[in-house]
């Protein structure tokens, strides 16, 4: 097991600054997924600690090992590509020697390792299939065994789930975890799906512009996020601004938010992050908070309802509720929507 | 509609092979003016082994063809990795610039090279056919190997690497062999273009030295013989072999 660390990292390409000033550290045995919307700079810092990319500023460490100025090869690393990348010309068996083969392990010790690393992948037996005769998702786990057979210092995936179908994904998510967590090995797992984030990971770094402008464990920045960015990319959130008024925030419309965190000084202008499924439908009991809210347009999705609402001056929200009893509230009613103090997260612009 | 495009299909095969095979049969006519009824007789071969302006002309089309081919796929071939593979000033240009000359007809590229190699001191022969024809094949294979190179995503390079490669073994591993039905198509290609050559090669070549297609041109002016027909079945069925051997293994238009 070995950690890796980005220290001051700074990428341009041309005059475009990919990333700028980027310091984190990937703990030992971690899964840590890096999310964000394309252009966000996500594949570049793995590229970077892969070693296709070379950083402009700052350094690279993997163990104790400073590999900036060491080139991809010499890293030691597993990595899972987009597009699977088996090398086509060459059976299951052979690709996933290839790795031990440039180690100088060939011959029976190599057979027994990649049977080994088959196993692993539930693939025993398919050896000598050429890839282009396997599924989607079992050229995932060839791809997934040559990465791990190496018994490289750190696996890094590069989205490579996005192009499987939703089940097999779910699948293929599930197995990743199991093996991540039976090698014990540090993950960096590059994706845009902000299911995939929360589902596999220990902590979630979320980039936006080059930047981490938020990281820690999924509960955590999905429950605070600290940005707007962040409370909007993952997850789903309803703004409300207002400005600070005694330890509770009043929004234009007159109507008083109150929170648990702490504020900006009277009379400063703040953001307030509310998730959709925080907030409900009241009646006569009163939550701390209260905001009469037209619905817009209802989408019924099976097990979750999604309305779309409108305050009175115009701002929209959303509301989930789970489906509970098959009640769908109508187009065109005005409800009440209430929500506990502790929902109400100031966020940054 | 099935139908038309069968009779469409057969009309092309007769218009493309009925011409070949009278060409190949006309070779074992007796008659040398081409008179029916036909005549089994291996005569235009026999005098086709004592015709030397024949068999030298056939001979330097041939090894001129395997040298442009050589040459043309080696330069091409790089010539294309370049152009996908690496960002550098001017690419674009360079891919654009590849292809006029593919469609620039062939008489006035001839007319320039000769015009040009007369101005430098080039001069005519051997050398100037291989310059000639290396630059005409030269496009080609950028084209052909090119077209290959975009089904070699370059990811797989990036994943030998990854488990330890260095560029070179990950080229020589990975892309050389996926890449090498598309090289040896373009050499085949390269090959036909200058086996083909006319034009250029009538301008380019001098007195002691002149292609197949040249010296039938002019053995034509002179008188036509079977002969002709004889040494033209001889090199058909020596391209054919070489082109079915390739289609055996390389397989194009089949799926990957």
């Amino acid at each position: 097991m070995t950690s890796v660390a980005v220290h001051a990292v700074a990428k341009r390409f041309g005059s475009v600054p990919v990333l700028s000033d980027i310091s984190t550290t990937f703990a030992k045995g971690t899964f840590t997924s890096l999310l964000g919307p394309s252009g966000s700079g996500k594949t570049t810092l793995l590229r970077i600690v892969a070693g296709f990319v070379a950083p402009d500023e700052g350094s690279v460490t993997i163990g104790d090992r400073d590999v900036t100025g060491i080139p991809v090869w010499g890293r030691n690393i597993g990595m899972m590509f987009q597009s699977y990348a088996l090398f086509p010309h060459m059976s299951v068996a052979r690709n996933v020697a290839f790795g031990l083969n440039r180690r100088g392990i060939k011959g029976s010790e190599a057979a027994q390792a990649v049977a080994e690393a088959l196993e692993m992948v539930h693939l025993t037996g398919f050896g000598d299939r050429m890839p282009k005769n396997l599924s989607g998702g079992q050229q995932q786990r060839v791809a997934l065994a040559r990465a791990m057979v190496i018994k490289p210092s750190v696996l890094l995936l590069d989205e490579p789930l996005s192009a499987l179908d939703r089940r097999l994904r779910q699948e293929m998510q599930v197995e990743l975890l199991r093996i991540q967590r039976e090698t014990g090995l540090t993950t960096i797992f590059v994706t845009h799906d902000q299911e995939e984030a929360l589902t596999l990971s220990d902590r979630i770094a979320i980039l936006d512009k080059g930047r981490i402008v938020q990281s820690g464990a999924p509960a955590e920045v999905y429950e605070c996020p600290q940005t707007r960015f962040a409370a909007e990319f993952l997850g789903d959130s309803n703004f409300l601004t207002g400005t600070v008024e005694q330890g509770a925030v009043r929004l234009a419309d007159g109507t008083v938010v109150q929170t648990t965190s702490p504020l900006p000084a009277n009379g400063a202008k703040v953001t307030l992050a509310v998730r959709p499924e925080k907030m409900s439908p009241v009646g006569q009991d009163a939550p701390a908070n209260r905001l009469a809210a037209r619905i817009v347009t209802v989408i019924y999705a099976g097990p979750v309802l999604s309305y779309l609402l409108e305050t009175a001056d115009g701002t929209k929200v959303k509301l989930f509720v789970a489906n509970r009893d098959g009640t769908v509230l109508r187009e065109g009613e005005t409800i009440t929507l209430g929500w506990a103090a502790e929902h109400s997260i100031p966020v940054l612009d | 509609m099935t139908r038309l495009g069968h009779v469409f299909l057969a009309l092309i095969l007769i218009f493309l092979y009925t011409p070949i095979l009278v060409l190949m049969a006309m070779g074992f006519n007796e008659s040398p003016l081409y008179e029916l009824p036909f005549q089994f007789s291996t005569r235009w071969y026999r005098a086709l082994m004592g015709n030397q302006e024949l068999l030298t002309s056939s001979f330097n089309s041939l090894v001129l063809a395997l040298i442009t081919s050589v040459v043309a796929t080696a330069l091409g071939t790089i010539a294309a990795l370049a152009l996908s593979r690496r960002q550098f000033r001017g690419r674009s240009l360079l891919q654009l610039l590849l292809l006029p000359p593919i469609a620039i007809p062939w008489l006035i590229t001839g007319t320039a090279m000769l015009i040009f190699f007369y101005w430098t001191g080039i001069g005519r022969g051997m050398h100037a056919l291989v310059i000639g024809h290396v630059a005409l094949a030269v496009p080609y294979v950028v084209l052909v190997v090119g077209t290959g190179l975009r089904t070699v995503r370059s990811d797989l390079e990036e994943a030998a690497m990854s488990l330890g490669s260095t560029p070179i073994h990950a080229f020589y591993a990975i892309t050389l062999p996926l890449l090498f039905p598309s090289i040896l198509g373009a050499a085949l290609f390269a090959f036909a273009v200058s086996l083909d050559q006319f034009v250029v090669s009538y301008f380019l070549s001098s007195p002691g030295y002149t292609t197949l297609p040249v010296q039938i041109y002019s053995a034509i002016r002179k008188g036509f013989t079977p002969e002709i027909n004889a040494i033209s079945t001889l090199l058909l069925l020596g391209s054919m072999t070489v082109i079915l051997i390739f289609a055996r293994f390389a397989k194009p238009g089949a799926p990957k």
